[in-house]
């Protein structure tokens, strides 16, 4: 019989309070600020901000703190935030060609238009730990130097010009970008939504799957024909003026990924490519979700499909970590009827089990 | 046709967008500053907001393909009615509401022949030379980091 059960409120409550006590730490140190957060453990936010889906880096700070630096349980914090806001519209589509530039390397051009930028890089870090960082010592302002009056070419772009690599991506006129915070997701998808599923996907399976492709697990002979972190403006069409205004500026991450050529009877032999974009600086993520853009497209492209990146449907459902983290973690919620009722039944096997060896053995003792 | 005719409306809609793009990234402080400045501060009705909601930025597959969602941003837009029958719209990344509703005010203001050149001394013109002045900055600070590629002459040659 089941019997309904009720309690646990106070030790929820108790729970909670001790929650923000332990959140809050050693009262005798100074409380963390939103500010802090957004200027110092910058990376940290965008993480956040990609994730959620949501650019707005005070509200990705909060989050963060909230959260005593989970960064899962602060992107699910951001997520169940943005469904208590109205939509206003969409935006015009960001121009990452005229984005404001703070680092641009390319791997398949050394002498490109706009040089090589190397910005603020963990690259060629010795990866010591920096023991003047456990005091708060001063640091140097930057180095400057004049701006070439050069534009800094999309790589694609130089490529383009001798046909040697595919188009952008274009889809049929009457083509809608397709919305996977609008409509249940269905299979197979078309690359729209694919990318906007990327582009919110954990940054750790992402990673796992871009370099399960590099092992051989669908290889694509990938190039980074140009990685770009910088701000780009966002514009909106207002209704009551006719006309797309600015709403400022956010920072974004966007990896041109160069792959293996192949021609056919039709088409000569090109470039293929894979495509990441990511809110904030976020290389890791944005070359992963290249990697991974470009796997998918095996079916489009008219490769065989024999790898877990190149699975779609594996692949799209399991990239969010909102979703995943709320599938496994219900697991430790009370699950007392289904197994109780599991364990009745592993007892009623093994007394059947038991019930026949000792039936077999009277019979054997009674043939005896 | 009055080719003047044609070229105007292009021109008020690229001030118009200018200034909005300005207004967009107006800080507490300028906005402040500017409010305190004024003369005569002018009678508002709000029309609609501020309100927060959100705004679907999209990017383009490739760069410059198909558009597609990349994910949302917050955004806060207001509207309001001066008494003289000028309404103002400001709209801004982010969820300040008190910032854009003055934003908002100084469009209105921006729009009348008497206030334009006002909002442009105090208030644009400021934002417009720091934005300048961050970008520039931000540029050289880049450029800085620019790897100049040197080739090792051999000493057989």
């Amino acid at each position: 019989m089941y019997v309904a059960v009720k309690g646990g409120e106070a030790a929820i409550n108790n729970a909670h309070r001790l929650l923000a006590d332990r959140r809050r730490g050693d009262r005798s140190l100074p409380s963390v600020t939103i500010e802090q957060i957004v200027e110092q453990l910058g990376l940290a936010v965008d993480r956040v901000m990609a994730e959620a889906s949501l650019y707005d880096r005070a509200l990705a700070a909060l989050a963060i703190r909230q959260s005593r630096g989970d960064m899962i349980e602060a992107i699910f914090l951001l997520r169940a935030y943005r469904t208590t806001l109205p939509r206003f519209g969409s935006s015009v589509p960001v121009d990452t060609a005229a984005m404001k530039v703070e680092r641009r390397i390319s791997a398949t051009y050394k002498d490109l238009p706009g040089g090589q930028l190397l910005g603020p890089t963990f690259d060629y870090t010795h990866r010591l730990l920096d023991p003047s960082l456990l005091t708060d010592e001063p640091v140097d302002e930057p180095e400057r130097r004049d701006t070439p009056q050069e534009h800094v070419m999309r790589v694609s772009d130089i490529l383009a010009h001798e046909g040697l690599i595919e188009d952008d991506g274009e889809f049929s006129e009457d083509h809608q970008a397709g919305d996977l915070t609008r409509e249940p997701l269905e299979f197979p998808m078309s690359r729209d939504l694919r990318l906007q599923a990327l582009a919110r996907g954990d940054e750790g399976f992402l990673l796992a799957l871009g370099y399960s492709t590099q092992r051989g697990y669908g290889r694509n002979h990938p190039f980074v024909g140009e990685v770009r972190i910088g701000e780009v403006e966002v514009e909106i069409e207002v209704a009551e003026l006719g006309f797309a205004v600015s709403l400022g500026r956010i920072r974004i991450t966007e990896c041109q990924m160069v792959n293996q050529f192949k021609g056919s009877s039709k088409a000569p032999p090109q470039f293929t490519r894979g495509y990441g974009l990511v809110f904030g600086q976020s290389e890791r993520k944005a070359m992963s979700m290249s990697l991974v853009d470009r796997a998918l497209r095996a079916e489009e492209l008219g490769e065989d499909i024999t790898a877990p990146a190149q699975d779609e449907e594996f692949v799209i459902s399991h990239s969010d970590n909102v979703q995943a983290t709320g599938f496994v973690e219900h697991l430790k919620l009370p699950h007392y009827v289904d197994f109780q009722a599991e364990l009745a039944l592993v007892r009623r096997m093994r007394a059947d089990i038991e019930a026949s060896r000792n039936g077999g053995k009277d019979m054997r003792e009674a043939a005896e | 046709m009055d080719l003047a005719k044609q070229i105007e409306p292009n021109a008020e809609i690229a001030a118009r967008r200018r200034a909005a793009g300005l207004l967009a990234r107006a800080t507490t402080d300028e906005l402040h500053a500017a409010w305190d400045k004024l003369p005569a501060k002018p009678e508002v009705k709000p029309v609609r907001g501020p309100e927060t909601g959100l705004v679907m930025v999209r990017g383009r597959i490739g760069g410059g393909g198909a558009p597609f969602n990349l994910g949302e941003a917050t955004v806060t837009r207001a509207t309001v009615l001066l008494v003289s029958g000028t309404a103002g719209h400001a709209q801004a990344l982010g969820t300040a509401k008190a910032n854009v509703r003055l934003a908002a005010i100084f469009d209105a203001l921006w729009q009348e022949d008497g206030t334009r050149d006002f909002v442009e001394a105090t208030l644009l013109g400021p934002i417009e030379a720091r934005v300048a002045a961050e970008d520039k900055q931000k540029a050289e600070e880049t450029a800085a980091t620019r790897v100049d590629f040197f080739t090792m002459v051999r000493g057989d040659d």
